[in-house]
Parts: structure tokens; C-alpha cells; sequence
């Protein structure tokens, strides 16, 4: 079958997930991504891209950042935005998901933006637009369960290229709850897809998914040791909102091990980048010196994210 | 056919326009023949304000039927554009579509107190009202949809133009 994602000129028309996506459509999406940064420093902070066109966000799943920068973009695309809370909605009356998009597509959407807890929901929706011949209306996952969370993705391979430039030199680790973790998932995909040489995965056995090698990917269960030397250190948010059953003592006990301190950043390179999808857990998986520090590129990854997805939406609807 | 010589033109873009600059005048190339030009034009017309470039890939009308133009540039315009004297310059005017896009774009910057355009070659085939105040050369006949003409820039930074068959 061939890749839902691509329309059959091999252009982009939904964001699922990394995974499978050719490198010429990932480094586009970042080439895209650039010029748009420059946007926010305008007058006018608004682009023509999509005026006219409808954006729903569609989030079945809490998210402050990702939907706020998600409705930033669309908006200085000069889309019209429609953020529906959907807790509350038709969904909790009772109606399916693909009903709800059934009658959203009838309000004229022109794109759906969609998180939610089910791992391939937003897959789901856009085998139901292909099947009903709707090409015109576009998906993007905007995370799905443990799955894929795409433009999370994207946004840290801009913010590594941005700081770091080539991928194929780059040692880069991984750490923490990769288990409940649909942004490392995301992450490895794009930086294999990406050539980096060597990637790293940190974390206690418990918090790590059975099979990791499998991936491609080096596994360390103790932190000097896996960040000796690296270029770039991915911290994972700890998910307790996901965890059932006793996979680790205490927070405090998990940063003791596993939280980057100032002491296990001297591990990594000098010049080592710190970043983090956000939120953070100060003090569980991050320390505030370092979350706050010179090596960190948090808040880098925030402003990044809006022209990553200006641009992932630009290419669809374009 | 042949092609007049681009650094001829150049020169006859220059005495065309340096009656009429002063020291407000902000060149604004289009990428990319255009910011090639604009470079040489502020260092033979002296000029002292800082030269701006314009990636018109948003801006373009026909997003819905072409698509997003790959590897699009950043635009960047270092200077203010409220009350600005502005020059658009570009290498090729035909439709004029691209200039309608680089003063919608540069409209989100300010509202500048005027602008011109200059080209180096008009070829003619214009769909919106839109005439250049400096062109270097007319094509005496209007050039057919199928060909392309754009300036291009070896190594050694010499410009020359090139005719394109589709």
C-alpha cells in the first residue's frame, strides 16, 4: 500500500509520523521552516498562505504548548482557526470520531489538527478522508498516544541543525521515560532518517520499551556512561499521567539517578545542547541550573516549533 | 534570438536611474536575479541605505495550483519601511505577478511613501497593471509562454541572460 501520508506525486498531504518519511520530504519541511522564523519580527505578523482556509484543532488530549504554537501558525497563515474543545463536546454525548470529522468536513475544514490518546486516531481519520475521496482535507498528528508526536519531531531537528548544523557527525542521547514516550519514538525516526551515526537511549530497564536494539539505537541504563561525549541530550518529560503499576520508585529516587544535573551535563561535550519537549518537571528529570543554563535550548525549541508547523501546514495545503 | 548583454544593460540601468536616487533610496532586490542586481546597483549608484531581498514563495497566487516553491529564502528587510523610498528591483518583468507579491509582502513591513521598480529586461506578456519606471531593454516582440528568460551569475560573479526552452 502505498505511504498515506504521500499524495501519488510523493508530496506531503497528511503528517502521521516520522517513521517511513523520505529524507527529501523532512529536509524540506525544515528548508520551509527556515525563512519563516523571520515572520515573527515583522510588522504585520501574517503570511497569505492560507487565507481562507479553516484550521481545526481537535484535541481529545490536554495540551497547552502544542496547541497554542499549532493556533499561532495557522493564524499567521492567515488561516481561520476553530479550536474545539472536544472533552466536553459531542465526543463526551456519545458520537465516534469519525462522525465528528463527517460533520466538521461539512463546516468546510480544510485541515485538522489532531491530538489524541489513541495511538492511530489521526491515521484513522485520514484513511476515512481517502476512502471518501476527500483529498482537499488534510491531517496532522498532533500526537497519538504513545505513537508518533511529528511536528515535535521536526521542531527538534530544526533546533539541532540550527545549533549543531551537520547530522551525520553528531552523537546524540535520548534519556528518560521512553517507554510512554510518543516524542522519542518521533525522534529516533527522524534521526536515523536524518544519518545520524549514533544515537543513544538512557533510562532505567522499566521505563525503556523491551527490544530498543531493535531500532537502531545504543541502550544505556547509567548515565555517565551514556552521556560521555554526546553532542546533543534529548530529556523526555517523566509521564506519571501514563504510568500503572510500580515501574519506578519515586520521583525524588528517579532524580537522583536519572535528572540531568550540572554534575552528569560535564559528561556530555562543552559545547553540548540540552533540550527538552516540554513540560518540564523541574527537579524529576531536569535540573533548574541546567534547565536555565547556557547549554539549554528550551525555549529555542518553543519559538522554533511555530515556524516548523507554519511550514508543515504551508505544504499540505499548498 | 539574441540576447542583449546583461552588463550592457546594467549600465544603461544605471544612467536610467541615478538622476533620480538620493540617500533615502532603499534598494529591494527579488530573489534571486534580483538581489544580484540591487548589490550591483548600490555600489555603482553610491547609494548608502542598506539593501533589502524578498523570497516572494507565500506570496505568490498560484500556492493552490503549483504548490510551495522548494527551498524557499528568508526575507529580509533591514531597514524601515514606514515612509520609505523604495526601489523594487528583479531581473525579468512579465506578468507581473511577482511584483504584486513583493509590494504585498512589502506592505506587511510598513507603509512606505513610494515604490518603484527597475528591471533589466521587460519580455512583455503582462497580466496585472503593473510598469516598470527603470527598464534597461523592451523585447521588441513579446516572448512565448513556453520559454523562460533569467539572469544568471557564474563563479566569477559576471551576469549574463538565458533563454530556456520548456
Amino acid at each position: 500500500m502505498r505511504n498515506p501520508q504521500l499524495d501519488s506525486n510523493g508530496g506531503l498531504r497528511h503528517l502521521l509520523t516520522l517513521d517511513g518519511l523520505p529524507r527529501e520530504i523532512l529536509t524540506a519541511i525544515l528548508d520551509t521552516a527556515a525563512p519563516l522564523t523571520e515572520v515573527a519580527e515583522r510588522e504585520v505578523k501574517k503570511l497569505p498562505v492560507l487565507r481562507g482556509k479553516s484550521v481545526f484543532n481537535l484535541f481529545f488530549e490536554n495540551s497547552t504548548r502544542t496547541r497554542t504554537t499549532f493556533e499561532i501558525a495557522a493564524k499567521r497563515l492567515s488561516a481561520d482557526v476553530v479550536n474545539l474543545n472536544v472533552s466536553t463536546s459531542s465526543t463526551a454525548k456519545g458520537e465516534s470520531l469519525l462522525d465528528t470529522v463527517d460533520n466538521l468536513c461539512a463546516m468546510q475544514a480544510d485541515m485538522f489538527v489532531v491530538r489524541h490518546a489513541a495511538s492511530g486516531a489521526p491515521f484513522l481519520i485520514a484513511q476515512h478522508l481517502i476512502a471518501n475521496g476527500r483529498n482537499d482535507i488534510h491531517v496532522v498528528n498532533a500526537g497519538d498516544g504513545r505513537h508518533a508526536h511529528p511536528t515535535q519531531g521536526l521542531l527538534d531537528m530544526y533546533t539541532i541543525r540550527h545549533f549543531k548544523g551537520d547530522f551525520t557527525r553528531l552523537v546524540v542521547a535520548i534519556v528518560g521515560d521512553v517507554l510512554h514516550s510518543r516524542v522519542a519514538r518521533s525522534q529516533i525516526a527522524a534521526l536515523k532518517t536524518l544519518g545520524v551515526p549514533e544515537i543513544r537511549v538512557i533510562g532505567p530497564k522499566t521505563l525503556l520499551p523491551s527490544g530498543l536494539e531493535a531500532w537502531g539505537v545504543r541502550v544505556f541504563h547509567d548515565m555517565d556512561a551514556g552521556l560521555k561525549d554526546v553532542d546533543v541530550i534529548m530529556m523526555l518529560r517523566l509521564q506519571n499521567e501514563r504510568m500503572n503499576g510500580a515501574l519506578l520508585p519515586t520521583p525524588q529516587e528517579f532524580y537522583k539517578v536519572w535528572g540531568l544535573t550540572a554534575e552528569k551535563l560535564a559528561r556530555a561535550r562543552p559545547d553540548a545542547i540540552v533540550m527538552h519537549p516540554g513540560p518540564m518537571n523541574r527537579g524529576v528529570e531536569i535540573d533548574s541550573a541546567v534547565a536555565d543554563g547556557a547549554q539549554a535550548v528550551i525555549l529555542n525549541q518553543v519559538t522554533f516549533g511555530i515556524a516548523v508547523r507554519m511550514a508543515v501546514m504551508s505544504m499540505l495545503a499548498a | 534570438m539574441q540576447l542583449p548583454d546583461a552588463d550592457t544593460l546594467l549600465e544603461t540601468l544605471i544612467a536610467q536611474m541615478r538622476p533620480h536616487v538620493t540617500s533615502k533610496t532603499a534598494l529591494v532586490g527579488i530573489r534571486t536575479g534580483g538581489v544580484w542586481l540591487a548589490e550591483r546597483l548600490h555600489a555603482a549608484l553610491g547609494l548608502d541605505g542598506p539593501i533589502g531581498s524578498v523570497d516572494v514563495s507565500f506570496y505568490r497566487d498560484d500556492l493552490g495550483a503549483r504548490g510551495l516553491p522548494p527551498n524557499p529564502q528568508r526575507t529580509d528587510i533591514p531597514f524601515d519601511v514606514e515612509d520609505a523610498h523604495i526601489v523594487i528591483v528583479d531581473d525579468v518583468l512579465y506578468t507581473g505577478r511577482t511584483v504584486r507579491a513583493a509590494l504585498n509582502e512589502l506592505f506587511d513591513y510598513g507603509r512606505p511613501a513610494c515604490v518603484e521598480l527597475a528591471v533589466l529586461v521587460d519580455r512583455g506578456g503582462r497580466e496585472l497593471p503593473i510598469a516598470a519606471r527603470y527598464c534597461a531593454h523592451t523585447l521588441p516582440q513579446p516572448l512565448p509562454a513556453s520559454q523562460t528568460l533569467e539572469l544568471s551569475r557564474d563563479e566569477t560573479g559576471a551576469l549574463s541572460l538565458r533563454l530556456i526552452d520548456a
